[in-house]
């Protein structure tokens, strides 16, 4: 679903946030992505969602090259990606339920619909009682329960989440967790960045870690390796 | 189809509500626009009323024939006889120089001043009304033998000055083009810059949407709404302004048309130029909006 060949990330200050990475990440995958700030975590979610380009490399998502996407053509690649982020980017002139709806206002969908749609995600993420409510009256659990509404509400075959518990406490962060699960289970494919090495090891999802821009470990391979040495 | 038309409604009117959360500085720039627009139509509307009453005028051919200082009222009265003789004038009227002095206090509102003058500065005159079957050049020998008596002093065709000042006028016509033209540009400028300021200031909530797939177009919308509000509402009130100008103005008019012994009455605008004073705020509102969001909105990246 998902596939770097050694790609690489220069910023224009010179320094480079991903060395020659090669990740393939298949369809329903959760992958949750740890490593010490700068390790190039953001890079490579922000590649993914078209944030960045990569220096050198090519980066497949669905098949598709990301070099052949036009700037024209990044909206509608965004709205197939689900993104969540550490500090929600929420609108806060705007209600909940009008904030989750956004995605669909642009695909142009009908009203109806919609409403119909908004609610089932919010009823996901257990929030469809504060529909009409604007986010500063939410606590930062719930309004990023609003941000993944919002994300999955498009039925995106990929969700990237940067620190998506980021400020969360671990109960909280728990039930999120539990809901990007679920997510899985449906068939979405999920890259999570995090800092939360506990909650990685609570859900036993596959697992890679970065550092300074390389792939330092990755617990698919390692189950290969160790696949290798029990037979 | 249906749809699509629905979604620019909802834009619409949500830009509205924008505006209404913000009404003091929505009014200050609706309200630039507004002057802006009603200066260049209330001088159109002077000039337009100016052409006009002027207009009825060049049909009156008479010429004025002001004689010598030293021509006494006889000599003059005398003149007009002999003038009135010759087959290409149908009447002659003389003005003698007390009455042309007592017409000039009484309309021109001068009396008092003029009661100071020892002596009256006005010459006779004459007031010739050739046959209305004169051709011009058949008037122009008549002007010129008229200029010849040795009595004589001006010979002036009361058309002449009329058709300078409508020259003049349309002169002004030109300028005024001119003028607007440079308005409209600052207009846009205005306009332009009211909306870079709301862009700015709405730099999270564009880049929020660019990260959930907005296209361009999309997030443009809404500020070209909001222009498109601004012109509309200039434009409203432009004409609003222009109508109370006219109505302050309307009295006076009336009065001094009647020490003219005119009903002539000021002209507002009419249907066609109303709609134009709109449009042309609805155009530049649009028009500021969008070069400000080509040029700022390029700009703007997610982080």
């Amino acid at each position: 679903m998902i596939r770097f060949d050694n790609v690489s990330k220069r910023y224009p200050g010179g320094q480079e946030a991903l060395k020659n990475l090669t990740l393939q990440i298949d369809r329903g995958e959760l992958v949750f992505v740890t490593g010490h700030s700068g390790a190039g975590k953001s890079t490579l979610l922000r590649l993914i969602g078209l944030i960045e380009t990569p220096t050198r490399g090519q980066l497949l998502v669905d098949n598709r090259s990301t070099r052949g996407i036009r700037k024209r053509g990044i909206p509608a690649y965004r709205r197939d990606l689900g993104m969540v982020f550490q500090d929600h980017k929420l609108l806060f002139d705007r209600t909940v339920f009008d904030n989750v709806a956004l995605p669909l206002v642009i695909s142009g969908l009908r009203h109806k619909e919609i409403g119909k749609r908004v609610r089932a995600a919010l009823d996901q993420v257990d929030l469809l009682r504060k529909e009409n409510q604007r986010p500063e009256t939410l606590s930062s659990g719930e309004q990023q329960r609003v941000g993944i509404a919002r994300a999955i509400v498009g039925r995106p075959k990929i969700l990237i989440a940067d620190e998506p518990t980021g400020n969360l406490d671990p109960e909280l962060s728990l039930g999120i967790m539990q809901l990007f699960d679920r997510f899985r289970e449906i068939g979405v494919t999920l890259l999570i960045a995090t800092h939360d090495l506990a909650l990685v090891e609570q859900f036993g999802h596959r697992h890679i870690v970065l550092n300074n821009g390389e792939l330092e470990f990755d617990s698919v391979s390692m189950r290969d390796t160790r696949a290798l040495f029990d037979h | 189809m249906g749809s699509y038309f629905t979604r620019h409604l909802q834009v619409c009117v949500a830009s509205l509500g924008k505006i209404r959360e913000a009404p003091l500085a929505a009014l200050l720039t609706i309200l630039v626009i507004a002057i802006t627009l009603a200066l260049p139509t209330g001088l159109h509307i002077m000039i337009k009323n100016a052409l006009k009453v002027t207009g009825g005028w060049t049909d009156a051919i008479d010429f004025s024939l002001y004689l010598e200082d030293g021509v006494s009222e006889a000599d003059a009265r005398e003149l007009a006889v002999l003038l009135e003789s010759r087959a290409d004038i149908a009447s002659v009227t003389v003005v003698p120089a007390d009455q042309a002095l007592a017409d000039f206090a009484a309309l021109s509102g001068f009396g008092d001043a003029l009661d100071e003058l020892d002596d009256n500065p006005l010459p006779h005159t004459l007031v010739v009304r050739p046959l209305a079957t004169l051709d011009g050049a058949a008037s122009d020998i008549l002007k010129q033998e008229m200029a010849g008596l040795p009595e004589t002093d001006v010979v002036e065709l009361d058309t002449e000055w009329v058709g300078r000042f409508q020259s003049m006028l349309k002169l002004v016509r030109r300028a005024l083009w001119l003028t607007a033209a440079l308005l409209a540009l600052a207009l846009l400028v205005v306009i332009g810059n009211t909306i870079r300021l709301d862009i700015q200031n709405r730099r999270d909530e564009i880049e929020i949407m660019q990260l959930i797939g907005a296209s361009d177009g999309f997030i443009r919308r809404p500020f070209l709404y909001t222009g498109f509000w601004y012109g509309l509402g200039g434009g409203l009130v432009a004409l609003a302004l222009v109508g109370a100008g006219l109505l302050t103005l309307a009295g006076p008019v009336t009065e001094l048309a009647g020490q003219y012994q005119s009903n002539w009455s000021l002209q507002g605008l009419d249907a066609r130029e109303m709609g134009a004073v709109v449009a042309t705020g609805l155009i530049l509102g649009l028009g500021g909006s969008w070069f400000a969001t080509a040029r700022h909105m390029r700009r703007i990246m997610p982080k």
